[in-house]
């Protein structure tokens, strides 16, 4: 039933999901899909923040309650466990301080969804060994100076980076050509990475 | 000025308590609908005229003979669909198209001028739950309003947080800044500067327009209208091309085009409005400031905030810049109302929101619609 979703995007859903009329706020919510998805299937309260208007005009002209915002700037407005999930899916690379966001996410959520392009995987790892350049693939297509991703992550960064926040991982999944993939060995076959956390 | 028999209306009741601590007696409240009211009541949008709005909205303005100031986004089919909702738009109290203002007859039978009190936006939005109460509508289904409009939506959300499930505030503010108290102080010095305003006493003139304060309401308005436009627009539309001539003249005839545009907009404007309306209207804008009505934490003005909220904003409009409209959701997200935001890319400043923007269309629609 999580068809239509993006991979990562399916597995939150399916978590989320099962708690119905839980508050979710989706930060960098993009066309609203999963929000949509959250408040028609699970009756969950979703509200949304995307930096892009014409993403916001969409999700508006859908009837989403989404604001246009700067997930580096205005979470700083929700207060103290506002929502049961944050969610921040394919964003967490673009912000200007990804540890500042993980600690914000887990104040205004009592749990988060983060999902990242895993910059370790092993096409990555060739394209700079062999190559010798920044690699563009297709969980990463732009250029290096066009890029919007300004902090590229690795599995086992980010698990260090949870580690020093004192961020407890629930649970983690992965993927590699869209489909799940297991853990081991996760830092070099996981094109990207879903992490549930808490504090 | 239009008489009152053009719309509906009613009188109130009871006596209409103001911020002011007066109150206003007979207050009677000229509106118009369009669309048919759902048996339940459950249909009803409410749209809030700006300052020198009124109930005209989708219909034929009575004394200028043009459509109505919305029409574009009211009507059959409209992205306020009339065919489905019954859209009721009311003249505020204080303004001068049938509803009680400084031009309406006191109790000794003169016209109240300046005896008529100091109103504020939340003494219009009472009016407004007063007409509201007497038509039996307990929750509309939206409150919509741009620029004052917006304001009497979101002082509704505040003050009255049942009365409305959607709240739709467009090119609007939470607070008068400095800058939009300012320009309202040259506006109102430009009407008691004309001779002709005589303390507010010029009813009793006739309806010669010798005997008003036409050229000091007009010039307030030439003021006003600048600040409803944005740069990029004025030079797009005018440049500095001169108006009907080759040369300039090396006199103050209206040499440019931009102010033979200005003084047609003055001296039509003089024409379907009050000039002591105006001073009434801009003050009470002034006054405006939700968050000084509730302890001075806007967040909390909203506190018991039971809509969906959602506000546009247009990247060209300097009178009521995106970063007001940012300051209602971040306090609406405080108190952790359901709202949308969205910054509207349109080239005609504050004034878009009038104008055609599909984006905006397509924002309403999508939110009144859900």
């Amino acid at each position: 039933m999580t068809d239509a979703l993006r991979p990562d995007l399916a597995v939150i859903a399916e978590k989320i999901g099962k708690h119905t009329g839980s508050r979710v706020l989706d930060v960098g919510c993009g066309d609203g899909a999963l929000m949509a998805f959250l408040q028609d299937r699970s009756g969950v309260d979703a509200r949304g923040i995307e930096i892009d208007g014409e993403c916001v005009e969409k999700c508006v002209s859908r009837g989403l309650s989404v604001v246009q915002g700067d997930a580096d700037r205005d979470l700083t407005f929700y207060p103290d466990g506002a929502f049961d999930y944050a969610v921040l899916s394919q964003t967490l690379q673009t912000a200007e301080r990804p540890d500042r966001i993980l600690k914000e996410l887990l104040r205004v959520g009592n749990q988060a969804f983060v999902s990242f392009p895993n910059f370790a995987h092993w096409r990555m790892r060739a394209a700079l060994l062999v190559n010798g350049r920044m690699p563009v693939t297709r969980h990463l297509p732009v250029t290096w100076y066009e890029t919007q991703n300004i902090h590229h992550v690795t599995v086992k960064d980010f698990r260090e980076l949870a580690v020093a926040l004192g961020i407890r991982i629930i649970s983690e999944s992965f993927f590699a050509s869209d489909r799940p993939i297991g853990s081991a060995g996760a830092n070099w076959r996981a094109e990207y990475a879903v992490f549930q956390l808490s504090l | 000025m239009a008489p009152a028999s053009v719309s509906k209306a009613i009188t109130l009741p009871a006596s209409l308590p103001l911020d002011s601590g007066e109150a206003l007696e007979n207050v009677t409240i000229a509106y118009e609908t369009y669309g048919e009211l759902a048996a339940d009541k459950g249909n009803v949008i409410l749209l809030c005229h700006a300052l020198t709005g009124d109930q005209f909205v989708a219909s034929e303005h009575p004394v200028t003979g043009k459509p109505g100031w919305w029409e574009r986004m009211v009507g059959p089919g409209r992205p306020i669909d009339t065919g489905r909702f019954h859209v009721i738009c009311a003249n505020v109290v204080g303004s001068c198209m049938g509803s009680t203002g400084p031009a309406s007859d006191a109790a000794d039978g003169k016209p109240y001028a300046m005896r008529f009190p100091v109103l504020t936006i939340r003494d219009m939005v009472r009016g407004l739950i007063g007409l509201l109460d007497q038509l039996g509508i307990e929750r509309l289904h939206a409150v919509v309003g741009g620029s004052m409009g917006g304001m009497q939506a979101l002082s509704m959300a505040a003050n009255f947080p049942d009365r409305a499930a959607r709240v739709l505030a467009i090119a609007t503010t939470a607070r008068h800044s400095a800058q939009n108290i300012a320009f309202h102080e040259v506006g109102r010095q430009a009407i008691m500067a004309d001779p002709n305003w005589n303390d507010g006493n010029y009813y009793n003139g006739g309806e010669g327009a010798d005997h008003k304060p036409q050229a000091g309401l007009a010039v307030a308005r030439m003021a006003a209208h600048i600040t409803y436009l944005s740069e990029a627009g004025l030079t797009d539309k005018f440049g500095r091309r001169l108006q009907d001539r080759k040369s300039k003249s090396f006199g103050f005839d209206a040499d440019f085009q931009v102010e033979s545009y200005l003084r047609y907009q003055g001296s039509g404007f003089t024409r379907r409005f009050d000039a002591n309306s105006y001073l009434y209207i801009t003050r009470a804008m002034d006054y405006f400031d939700i968050a000084e009505e509730h302890g001075g934490m806007l967040a909390d003005a909203f506190a018991g905030a039971a809509s969906r909220f959602c506000l546009v904003s247009f990247d060209s409009d300097w009178l009521y810049p995106t970063a007001e409209s940012r300051h209602v959701v971040h306090a609406l997200n405080a108190a952790g109302a359901p709202v949308s935001f969205v910054e509207l890319s349109a080239p005609f400043g504050h004034d878009s929101f009038l104008l055609d923007v599909p984006a905006l269309d397509r924002v309403v629609k999508g939110f009144l619609h859900d």
